[in-house]
């Protein structure tokens, strides 16, 4: 009897420990050290300084908030192409003449609230053509990315819009205990995000809607309406990227945020998510941002050209897919 | 008491032909992350025999022939075919043996035709390209000696019944020429007519000398086609080279339990007459698919909807839970209609459905056992929005107690269980949901036979607790044992109602096929 299974307590969380989420993580958490030690090794002071390293956060911390929405919309089994756009769609919509006007008699906040809605929005839109038309989520979000941008040139008249609006500013591009606001936005939205996928019933949602949408139906969860919200979120995360964009460059145009969701997607797969959905991690993705973050710092700082660095990248990418998968088929059978 | 653990030595010099083992598995270990499937398997099977292995679930059968089909690697043990050893690295090898295997959970892929399916590969080609038409044409004919001509080798296998999907895994096995062909659990899926089709085929094939390894939880079956049994028990064969026929069945469960399990069913306690109504089913139609379906089910009743695969059973099921959209027709649970088309709707209502299938419609695979339990009430159990992880483990290890659900870890993935188990894990569900309505569809596909009557008589006591019970099941035996009133259903209609007392096993039959006719 007691040959069969060691189903002691000790023995599963043993188990689960080494080939589950943790062991992943520790794996990224090395390459990271890894690409800092490389930086260190090949930059010495200008890698290592204080400066730099929140150059770095800097870097990672717009493409860190589109992530985390991102990382709900994998786990639910969708996809959002349209992130890039939509960002740049709402520092456009943010930083219009209306809108910093408005800003400047009510209170700067209206550019950041005016960010938000234009993302939720668009967000919201994707969820109504993908969960209740049953648009498959490459293609929705596609035509979503493509008009969002469209829509941007005209609202701005392929203008670069200057934002004067002094409130705004200071906040955006304030430090707090010596770190910029920029960075603990990121850190803000990461750290809810963590609750809201692991602590929360809109996560678990997430997790089983991605693992078995036919299941979670037959259970009785709203399937259509979770996808709703989910894709709303990647939204509200693609607004409030946009707000942080807009006080990091302190323009709108709509060329903001272009390609950024080929960069996302990467960094939230490297970081251990499924693409094809029923699991993720906000660590993981986070950790994915940053390597992604490290290694465009390292090369800038070597003189290295951006085609070397997107070489650099798509290896990263590949290799990083083929280490999980090692994982993944350690910890699921055979 | 007999000696079923004795070890055999290899069989003497110069013995008959007949008794030269085809195939022999010796000592198989095989160990997963935290569990040990197989602890010292041996297995041997002759030309032309029909050879039976039996165990509770969980006992280690699937992983023993997938040891076999060379999907798993084992840990240690040894493999001889045909007097040589072999080493079986990938499913490629195994087929290359001429070993085929029919996977206790399907494994077709449903975009594809019924032709691409069965070719699956293997695709006939000559200079690279596909042989269709002889695809074809040989698909047709291994359908027709499984007894379905009417499956269009063109047709798209998503769109099949789970009996339809069983079939074509079948032919895929029949179309390799195998010398050995394993069967896992192939009845589960089908209904009486069609499990003597599959007989049909098997003895064709051991005529020729093929050696079928057939596995399954209906002794019956066993009885009638099998010649010897092997039996597993927690990862060990405990009795080997067992009369198919003739070994007395409280023998064979004493060996897969270890203990002495009554087969029976609970006893009825008849519904009061002022029993509350609680499920209320009016005119219900499914175009196309059943019509005129009405019927009611008592608070403390259960209701059996007896027929063929391929009656709408599932579908009746599946409409008043609202997972497809009526055509007409009301479902009302305790006087209230229910909306059409909304599980949700349904759920709230407190009506709760264990599904066919349950890898694609029940369990969410890669998660843990215990969110697969609470999957229906992880709202409920937490607060405010906030999941309570501590408390769903509890509820769901309660369940696991109670349904003896084993390995009894929550924290392992479903898709380690084994298919009985997820069966369990399912039902568990909705006991911790708790029903006024409970749908049951196949409760007891793959469930071994010491569990199956604790099944029963779990069914039977949350009855008795007040809760409306429909149960489908192809096993007739099953609809008239466990349920007080039976629906007799056929190409989507009911065409006969009665207390299950005053029906037996031939009407039943009887009926069934007149509607066929008809
Ligand atoms: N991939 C896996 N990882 C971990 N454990 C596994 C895995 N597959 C099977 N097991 C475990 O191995 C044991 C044997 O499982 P197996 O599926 O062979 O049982 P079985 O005899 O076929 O049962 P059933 O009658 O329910 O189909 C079970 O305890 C199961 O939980
Ligand atoms: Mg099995």
């Amino acid at each position: 009897m007691s040959t069969q299974v060691d189903a002691s307590p000790a023995a599963e969380s043993r188990s689960s420990w080494l080939s589950g989420p943790a062991g992943r993580t520790v794996g990224l958490v090395v390459a990271l050290v890894l690409l800092a030690v490389v930086g260190v090794i090949t930059g010495g002071e200008r890698f290592a300084s204080l400066d730099n390293v929140m150059t770095i956060l800097r870097l990672a911390s717009v493409t860190g908030v589109l992530a985390i929405g991102m990382t709900f919309v994998i786990t639910a089994g969708g996809i959002d192409l349209s992130v890039g756009s939509v960002l740049g769609l709402a520092t456009v919509w943010a930083s219009t003449l209306a809108t910093q006007t408005m800003a400047e008699d009510l209170h700067w906040t209206v550019m950041v609230l005016t960010g938000l809605a234009v993302g939720t929005a668009a967000g919201l839109i994707n969820g109504l053509i993908i969960a209740y038309g049953k648009v498959v989520a490459f293609i929705a979000t596609l035509a979503m990315m493509i008009a969002a941008r469209g829509l941007a040139e005209m609202i701005s008249g392929r203008q670069t819009q200057v934002v004067q609006v002094d409130g705004f500013l200071d906040f955006v591009r304030a430090d707090f205990i010596g770190v910029p606001v920029l960075v603990w936005m990121f850190v803000v939205v990461a750290v809810a995000g963590w609750f809201l996928f692991n602590r929360t019933t809109f996560g678990r949602r997430t997790v089983a809607v991605g693992g078995n949408a036919e299941a979670s139906r037959l259970a009785g969860i709203k399937v259509q309406r979770h996808l709703l919200y989910v894709y709303g979120l990647s939204g509200l995360t693609a607004g409030i990227a946009g707000v942080m964009m807009l006080g990091r460059t302190t323009a709108g145009t709509s060329t903001n945020g272009l390609y950024y969701e080929l960069e996302v997607i990467a960094a939230v797969v490297v970081g251990g998510t499924l693409l094809i959905g029923g699991r993720g991690t906000i660590v993981g993705t986070v950790i994915g941002v940053l390597i992604f973050a490290m290694l465009t710092n390292v090369f800038t700082i070597n003189n290295l050209s951006i085609s070397a660095q997107n070489v650099a990248k798509g290896v990263i990418i590949v290799v990083a897919v083929l280490i999980q998968q090692r994982f993944a088929a350690r910890s699921t059978s055979t | 008491m007999v000696d079923v653990d004795r070890d055999d030595a290899a069989p003497p010099e110069g013995a008959d032909a007949p008794d030269v083992p085809l195939l022999r598995m010796e000592g198989i270990v095989k160990h997963f992350p935290g569990a040990k499937a197989l602890d010292g398997v041996d297995l041997d099977v002759l030309p032309g025999e029909v050879h039976c292995l039996l165990g509770q679930n969980g006992a280690g059968k699937s992983t023993l022939i997938k040891v076999l089909a060379g999907a798993h690697q084992p840990t240690s043990g040894r493999i001889v075919l045909d007097g040589e050893e072999i080493a079986i690295p990938h499913p490629v090898a195994a087929l290359r043996h001429g070993v085929a295997t029919i996977y206790q959970e399907l494994d077709v892929v449903d975009g594809l035709t019924v032709a691409e399916n069965v070719f699956l590969g293997h695709e006939l080609d000559r200079g690279g390209f596909t042989q269709r038409r002889e695809a074809i044409r040989s698909t047709r004919e291994m359908l027709r000696r499984l007894g379905h001509p009417e499956i269009s080798p063109h047709r798209e296998v998503g769109r099949l019944s789970a009996a339809g999907k069983q079939i074509v895994s079948m032919a895929r096995a029949l179309s390799h020429d195998a010398r050995v062909i394993v069967m896992d659990e192939p009845s589960a899926v089908l209904d009486a007519g069609e499990v003597q089709n599959l007989f049909r085929v098997v003895r064709g094939l051991t005529a020729q000398g093929v050696a079928v390894v057939y596995i399954s939880h209906r002794l019956e079956e066993i009885r009638q086609i099998g010649d010897r049994i092997t039996v597993l028990k927690n990862g060990r064969t405990v009795g080997r080279d067992l009369p198919a026929a003739t070994t007395p069945t409280a023998e064979l469960i004493r060996l897969m339990t270890g203990r002495n399990v009554e087969y029976a069913f609970p006893t009825r306690p008849g519904v009061p007459e002022d029993a509350p109504v609680v499920l209320d089913v009016e005119d219900l139609a499914l175009a196309g698919t059943f019509e005129d379906v009405s019927f009611q089910v008592r608070a403390g009743e259960i209701v059996g909807l007896a027929g063929l695969v391929g009656a709408g059973r599932s579908e009746i099921l599946e409409t008043l839970y609202g997972a497809r959209r009526r055509t007409a027709g009301s479902v009302a649970v305790k006087g209230r209609r229910l909306r059409s088309g909304s599980v949700d709707a349904a759920v709230a209502a407190g009506i709760g459905l264990c599904p066919e299938e349950r890898k694609s419609q029940g369990l969410v695979l890669d998660e843990p056992v215990y969110r697969n339990i609470t999957l229906s009430t992880f709202a409920r159990i937490a607060r405010g929005g906030w999941l309570d992880e501590r408390a769903e483990r509890a509820a769901a290890r309660e369940q696991v107690a109670a349904l003896d659900l084993r390995p009894a870890g929550v924290d392992r993935a479903a898709r380690t269980l084994s298919g009985g188990n997820q069966q369990k894990a399912l039902l568990g569900r909705w006991l911790v949901h708790g029903c006024d309505v409970l749908l049951l569809d196949e409760p007891t596909r793959g469930v071994d036979v010491g569990a199956r009557s604790e099944l029963y008589a779990l069914v039977r006591r949350l009855a008795d607790a007040g809760t409306a019970v429909v149960v489908v099941s192809s096993e007739i035996p099953e609809v008239l044992g466990l349920a007080d009133h039976v629906l007799v259903v056929s190409e989507g209609r009911v065409v006969h109602r009665a207390p299950a007392q005053d029906i037996d096993e031939h009407r039943v039959l009887d009926l069934v096929m007149e509607g066929t006719v008809a």
